[in-house]
């Protein structure tokens, strides 16, 4: 499709149910979409001839942990046919399995992989799914909002044991998140007023 | 009597000087024939992602500079562009040149090592002598501008940091005219070379829709032959305005790869001209006080300036709550940055997308068949560097 608006409608007509919500903004497009239908959508977008999304840029999460449904997945897509990017996301519990999209793109392999190994989402009929940037034999998933900065276990070199070894984190200073955010535009209540005269006007 | 004959499994790295930093290769071979390579990645995994959501906007620059260090500019471009987007500030034409300038800089600085380091891992030392040698005098432009010849921390969203020094431009402009040769010299060693085309040509050949399907982009899917960079296809700053061509490959092997990259330098030096010729004096990053900081004379003059540059250097700036995706023709591919900005000070989520991943992804794919002494030369032919992929 030539323009992203022609591509809003195609797609809304073409997969009706399957989608939950279209926006356009930053030229860019944003569909919502579920967890079953994800597979269908994708098919869909890489094989159909007004779409040719034949690119997947890369998969990754988003944690929100204070949601009922914490995690958010994101796939980026690239048509280089009508030079358009689309982004399809759906929200899953904790410990939901999704479908894998290797069968699909096989470069969603290691892309899956990542998102394994950094928020523990785990893919139905993915056909490696091992850890992938973090340590052999770690525990935890890094990029999951309740994941401390500093980690839970530091290595070093023991010269007693002559090898690795890893034990808790011991710092000589906690790490320290200082509070700037004061408000730059004034405080609260002149913010309050600010936006009752807005109303009015 | 009959002997039963194993594959052999190989382990190639994590220190082997052809694995181009941390990759251990898990080679699984038939004889010398390669079955199954298996990459593990992670070795140089510093949770970039992770520090980036703990810092503010400003804080998170110099994280850039560490991904893919040998081109260190383009990275922060991305990130620059995606805040900029958000939120809706104009970058001033001068700040504009200045970036592409030191980008294509930066393409040239990773190409020169590319090429010249895949010589040596066929067996010609010479190039990157020679190579190494520009690489200087191109890092002393990053340091003459940023104060650090690779950890440049330079792009701020809506500019750079400072104005170039005195006598930068033109000493790039000088540079511009003697690199040229150098390249051809390059190329009188390789081009034509029979050990360096036995050893690159028809070998990791990709085709069109395989380029596609493994999610390649820059000089990996323009040596399979489709025309797309991202400069010219979703042009940012100020690429529009000029005038460069795109090379592109036939066959899709490691020699294609190569001849594209020494093309794409040629170009890249076209491109700095224009700029230097285009450029005029005037403001380098965006004025609002809001964004960038005062200069520090205003400091010592006005309260307001004051407020400002102590508000920038605590809090930080806010972006409002978006999301955006924002890539940009790295010498590697196509480099990305997924922002996610919740209204404070510091991102909420920064996904960083980067080209050498899915390229060595598909590492198993491309040295299936071939023989183990190929493994450096398909390697070195996918431009690795373990600060992107590893992140």
């Amino acid at each position: 499709m030539k323009s992203l608006q022609d591509l809003e409608k195609k797609i809304n007509s073409e997969l009706t149910t399957k989608i939950n919500n279209t926006e356009i903004k930053h030229n860019q497009i944003y569909i919502e979409t579920d967890k079953e239908d994800m597979v269908n959508v994708a098919l869909f977008l890489k094989t159909n001839q007004d779409t040719k999304f034949r690119q997947l840029i890369d998969i990754t999460v988003v944690d929100y942990p204070e949601q009922n449904q914490r995690f958010e997945v994101v796939y980026l897509f690239l048509s280089h046919e009508f030079n358009q990017r689309l982004i399809v996301k759906y929200s899953i519990a904790e410990n939901e399995v999704i479908p894998s999209l290797t069968s699909i793109f096989p470069s969603a392999n290691w892309m899956e992989r990542e998102v394994f190994d950094m928020y523990g989402v785990s893919f139905k009929d993915h056909p490696d799914l091992r850890r992938i940037l973090t340590d052999y034999g770690f525990e935890g998933h890094p990029l999951r909002k309740d994941f401390p900065l500093t980690g839970h276990t530091e290595v070093r070199y023991s010269e007693d044991q002559k090898k690795v070894i890893s034990e808790p984190v011991k710092l000589e200073q906690n790490y320290r998140n200082f509070d700037y955010e004061s408000p730059w535009e004034g405080t609260k209540y002149i913010k309050e007023e600010i936006e009752n005269n807005e109303k009015k006007n | 009597m009959k002997k039963k004959i194993k594959n052999l499994n190989l382990n190639f790295g994590p220190q082997h000087p052809a694995a181009h930093g941390v990759l251990r290769l898990i080679l699984e071979l038939d004889g010398e024939v390669v079955e199954k390579a298996d990459p593990h990645i992670g070795l140089l995994h510093r949770g970039t992602e992770k520090l980036i959501e703990n810092k503010t906007y400003m804080q998170a620059v110099p994280y850039f500079d560490r991904l893919d260090y040998v081109a260190p500019m383009n990275q922060e471009h991305a990130f620059a562009l995606a805040i900029e987007k958000i939120l809706k500030i104009d970058v001033p034409i001068r700040a504009q040149y200045i970036r592409v300038i030191f980008c294509e800089i930066g393409r040239i600085l990773s190409h020169i090592l590319n090429v010249t380091t895949q010589a040596l891992d066929v067996g010609a030392l010479t190039p990157s002598l020679w190579g190494f040698e520009e690489r200087e005098t191109l890092m002393t432009f990053y340091e003459r501008a940023s104060g650090s010849r690779l950890h440049a921390n330079y792009f701020r969203a809506g500019g750079v940091h400072q104005d170039l020094p005195k006598g930068l431009e033109e000493d790039i402009g000088k540079f511009c005219e003697t690199f040229p040769k150098i390249i051809n010299d390059l190329e009188s060693l390789l081009t034509d070379n029979r050990i360096f085309k036995q050893r690159n040509v028809d070998i990791g050949v990709v085709t069109k829709e395989d380029a596609l399907d493994y999610s390649f982009s820059g000089v990996m899917i323009r040596g399979s032959g489709v025309p797309w960079d991202l400069r010219k296809s979703q042009p940012y700053d100020c690429y529009e305005s000029l005038d460069f061509k795109i090379p592109v490959g036939k066959n899709g092997d490691c020699y294609d790869r190569y001849l594209c990259r020494i093309e794409e330098m040629k170009e890249s030096v076209s491109i700095i001209k224009q700029c230097l010729a285009k450029m005029e004096k005037g403001p380098i990053k965006s004025l609002d006080g809001k964004i960038s900081p005062p200069p520090k004379a205003e400091i010592k003059q006005s309260m307001e300036a004051l407020i400002h540059h102590f508000k920038l250097f605590t809090e930080g700036y806010r972006v409002p709550k978006d999301e955006i995706y924002t890539a940009v023709e790295a010498p590697k591919g196509e480099f990305g940055v997924y922002l996610i900005s919740d209204g404070s000070s510091k991102p909420y989520k920064c996904k960083i997308r980067a080209p050498g991943f899915s390229h060595l992804q598909s590492m198993d794919y491309l040295i299936k068949g071939h023989m183990l002494a190929d493994v450096p030369a398909v390697l070195g032919s996918l431009d690795i560097v373990f600060g992107e992929v590893d992140r």
